[in-house]
C-alpha cells in the first residue's frame, strides 16, 4: 500500500500539475475572502447567492475562517477534477496494466490512490487556509472589522474545526471524481459531468424547490465545509453526504475490482 | 520447481457472442525464448492479459512459475511485460515513468538508471514520454519490463516502430536475457522476426492453438524443397514433367520450378535435366521460413 502512496505522490508532484492546482485554489480562495471584506457594506451582498456576512458575524472567534470555509466549495470541485483526472486517465493512457502487474491487489491501488490524492488535497487545503486567514488579517482593519477574537483559544479552535470540515468536504468530493473518472473511464467526461451537475443542475434544482437543498449531494458536501447552514444542519449534512459518497465508492470499487482490463 | 514457466489448459476468453480465445492448451518450457505467433486478431494479447491477471478467462487454468493465473500476486513479482505496446504517462519524462514502476514494485531506484542505459535511452531519460519517438517509446517499454529481473519476461509485438539496428538490439537482448536464464514469451504479428530468436512456438488463429512446440520439431515437419532454375525459360515446363513423372509435385514460380522433394532427389532431377537436354542455372534447397509454414498449416493463402 505505500508503495502505491509512493508511486502516485511521484505523479502528482509533477509542476504543472501542483502548481497549476494551487494556482487554481489560491485564486478561489483570494477572491472569495476578498469579497467578503471589500464588498461588507455593499447591498448585493458579499457571501455566495447574495448572502451578506455583517461585521458582527466576522468579528466572532471564528471570523478568521469565514472566508476560508466559503471557498471549500470551490476546492472541492477542484479536488474534484485533480482526482476524476488522475483516475480516468490511467484508462485513457492505458497505463492501468502496467500498474496492475506492478501490483495485482486492484484495492490496494484504488486505497493507495485515494490516500495520495488525498494527501495532495490537504496540502492543497492547508495553503489556502492560510492564505485565507493572512488576507482576512490584511483587510479587517480597512473594512472595519475587529480581530480581537480571531487568535483567542476559541478562535484557534474554529480554524481548526473549520479546517477538518473543509477537508472532510473536500476529500468527499475528490471521492466523487474518483467514483466518476472509475465509472466514466474518460477524464473529459469524468470533469464535465461532475462540474456541471454540481455546479449548475444542483444549483438549477434547488432554485426550482428550495427544500431539494436537503437531499443534493453537492449542498450537502458544500454544507459540511461551512460546519452546517441556516437550513441544513452539519450533522444531517454529514450524514447525507456520507451516504452518497459510501455508494459511490462501493460500486466503483466492486467494478473497479471485477472489471476486465482490456484497453 | 516446476519446468515450465508458462502452462495453459482449456483456456477461453468469451466476449459477448465472440470467441476471443478458444480452449486453447500449451507449455512454455524454463528458459526458453518463446514466439507466440498469429495474425492480428488472433487472441494473442488477449491471451497475455489473462496469464497477466488482467482478464478473467471464461474457462481454463494456466500457470505462471507454478503458481495459478487466479492469483496473480504469487507471481507477478517475477514477471516482467510489456502488454499492447508501451503506455505512460506522457506529461512524465522516461526516467519518472520508471520511478512511479519501481516505486510501485518496491525495485531498487538505481535499477531505473541502469535499464534507461541498457535499452538506449540513457542521454534521453529527462525528456517528457510525449516528445520521444515510437522506437523510443518501444524501448522505455521493454526497461520497464525488465525492472522486477525477471524470471519471466512477456513483451507483445516489442520490435513495433523500431528501426533495423533498434530490431536487432532487441533480438539481442532477448538472447541474452534467455542465456541468463530468463524465459522470454514474445508475441509478434512478423513471423520472420520470431524465427530468428525463439527455440519455441506458439502458434495461434481465430482464437485456437495450431501449433504449441519447438521450432525445430515445427520445421522438420515440413516438407523441403527443391529449387531448379533453367538457362531456357521454355524448358520450365520440361523440368515439372520430370518431377511429376517421379511423383513430387511442382510448380512454376518467378521463373523457377519449386519441386516438394527431400534434397537427396536434387542429383536425380540434375541428371534428368541433362539427359533430356536441359542446362540448369541453379539447383538449390530451400527449407520453408516460418511465415510459409504458418499459411501452409493455416490453409491462409
Amino acid at each position: 500500500m505505500l508503495n502505491v502512496v509512493k508511486a502516485e505522490l511521484r505523479k502528482l508532484r509533477r509542476p504543472t500539475l501542483f502548481f497549476g492546482t494551487i494556482g487554481a485554489a489560491l485564486f478561489f480562495t483570494g477572491l472569495i475572502t476578498s469579497f467578503i471584506y471589500l464588498m461588507i457594506d455593499s447591498p448585493r451582498g458579499n457571501g455566495d447567492r447574495g448572502r451578506t456576512i455583517g461585521r458582527e458575524v466576522l468579528q466572532l472567534a471564528s471570523g478568521s475562517v469565514n472566508g476560508f470555509a466559503s471557498v471549500g466549495g470551490f476546492l472541492g470541485i477542484i479536488a474534484l477534477c485533480v482526482f476524476a483526472a488522475q483516475t480516468a486517465q490511467e484508462y485513457t493512457y492505458g497505463t492501468l496494466r502496467n500498474l496492475l502487474v506492478r501490483q495485482p491487489s486492484r484495492m490496494k491501488i484504488l486505497v493507495g490512490k485515494l490516500i495520495s490524492m488525498a494527501l495532495f488535497a490537504v496540502a492543497m487545503i492547508t495553503i489556502a487556509a492560510v492564505v485565507s486567514v493572512a488576507i482576512s488579517c490584511i483587510l479587517a482593519p480597512g473594512a472595519k472589522v475587529n480581530t480581537d477574537l480571531w487568535f483567542t483559544t476559541a478562535g484557534f479552535h474554529a480554524i481548526f474545526t473549520t479546517f477538518v470540515n473543509v477537508t472532510i468536504s473536500v476529500v468527499a468530493f475528490g471521492i466523487v471524481g474518483m467514483v466518476l473518472g472509475l465509472l466514466l473511464r474518460s477524464p473529459i467526461s469524468a470533469i464535465s459531468l461532475g462540474v456541471l451537475w454540481l455546479l449548475i443542475v444542483e444549483n438549477l434544482l434547488i432554485a426550482v424547490k428550495n427544500s431539494w437543498q436537503s437531499w443534493l449531494p453537492g449542498a450537502q458536501l458544500n454544507a459540511i465545509a461551512s460546519g452546517g447552514l441556516v437550513d441544513l444542519t452539519y450533522k444531517h449534512a454529514l450524514t447525507v453526504g456520507g451516504i452518497y459518497v459510501a455508494i459511490g465508492a462501493t460500486v466503483a470499487s466492486v467494478l473497479f475490482v471485477r472489471r476486465d482490463v482490456a484497453n | 520447481m516446476p519446468n515450465t514457466a508458462i502452462s495453459v489448459s482449456d483456456l477461453s476468453k468469451k466476449y459477448d457472442d465472440r470467441l476471443a480465445v478458444s480452449h486453447i492448451n500449451f507449455e512454455v518450457p524454463l528458459g526458453t525464448v518463446c514466439g507466440f505467433v498469429g495474425p492480428n486478431g488472433s487472441g494473442k494479447t488477449t491471451t497475455m492479459r489473462m496469464l497477466l491477471g488482467l482478464i478473467t478467462p471464461t474457462t481454463g487454468q494456466g500457470h505462471i512459475l507454478g503458481e495459478p493465473i487466479e492469483h496473480p500476486e504469487k507471481y507477478l513479482s517475477r514477471v516482467g511485460a510489456m502488454i499492447e505496446g508501451p503506455a505512460f504517462y506522457p506529461a512524465l519524462s522516461g526516467y519518472e515513468n520508471l520511478m512511479v514502476l519501481a516505486k510501485l514494485g518496491g525495485f531498487p531506484i538505481e535499477r531505473v538508471q541502469q535499464l534507461l542505459d541498457k535499452v538506449g535511452l540513457g542521454d534521453r531519460g529527462k525528456s517528457k514520454f510525449k516528445t520521444y519517438s515510437l522506437g523510443m517509446k518501444q524501448r522505455l517499454g521493454i526497461a520497464a519490463a525488465l525492472l522486477p529481473e525477471p524470471k519471466l519476461l512477456m513483451l507483445d509485438e516489442p520490435t513495433n516502430g523500431l528501426d533495423p539496428e533498434g530490431i536487432q538490439e532487441v533480438r539481442a537482448l532477448l538472447r541474452d536475457l534467455a542465456n541468463e536464464g530468463t524465459t522470454v514469451f514474445v508475441s509478434s504479428h512478423l513471423l520472420s522476426e520470431l524465427e530468428i530468436i525463439s527455440d519455441y512456438i506458439v502458434m495461434l488463429r481465430k482464437g485456437e492453438i495450431v501449433f504449441a512446440g519447438p521450432i525445430g520439431e515445427l520445421m522438420a515437419q515440413q516438407q523441403p524443397t527443391i529449387i531448379a532454375k533453367s538457362l531456357q525459360h521454355s524448358d520450365l515446363q520440361k523440368i515439372v514433367e520430370i518431377a511429376e513423372a517421379a511423383g513430387h509435385h511442382a510448380v512454376i514460380r518467378n521463373d523457377s520450378v519449386h519441386v516438394l522433394a527431400e534434397m537427396d532427389w536434387a542429383p536425380v532431377l540434375n541428371k534428368a535435366a541433362f539427359d533430356a537436354g536441359i542446362t540448369l542455372a541453379q539447383l538449390a534447397p530451400q527449407l520453408p521460413n516460418l511465415e510459409e509454414t504458418f499459411f501452409e498449416m493455416t490453409g491462409d493463402k
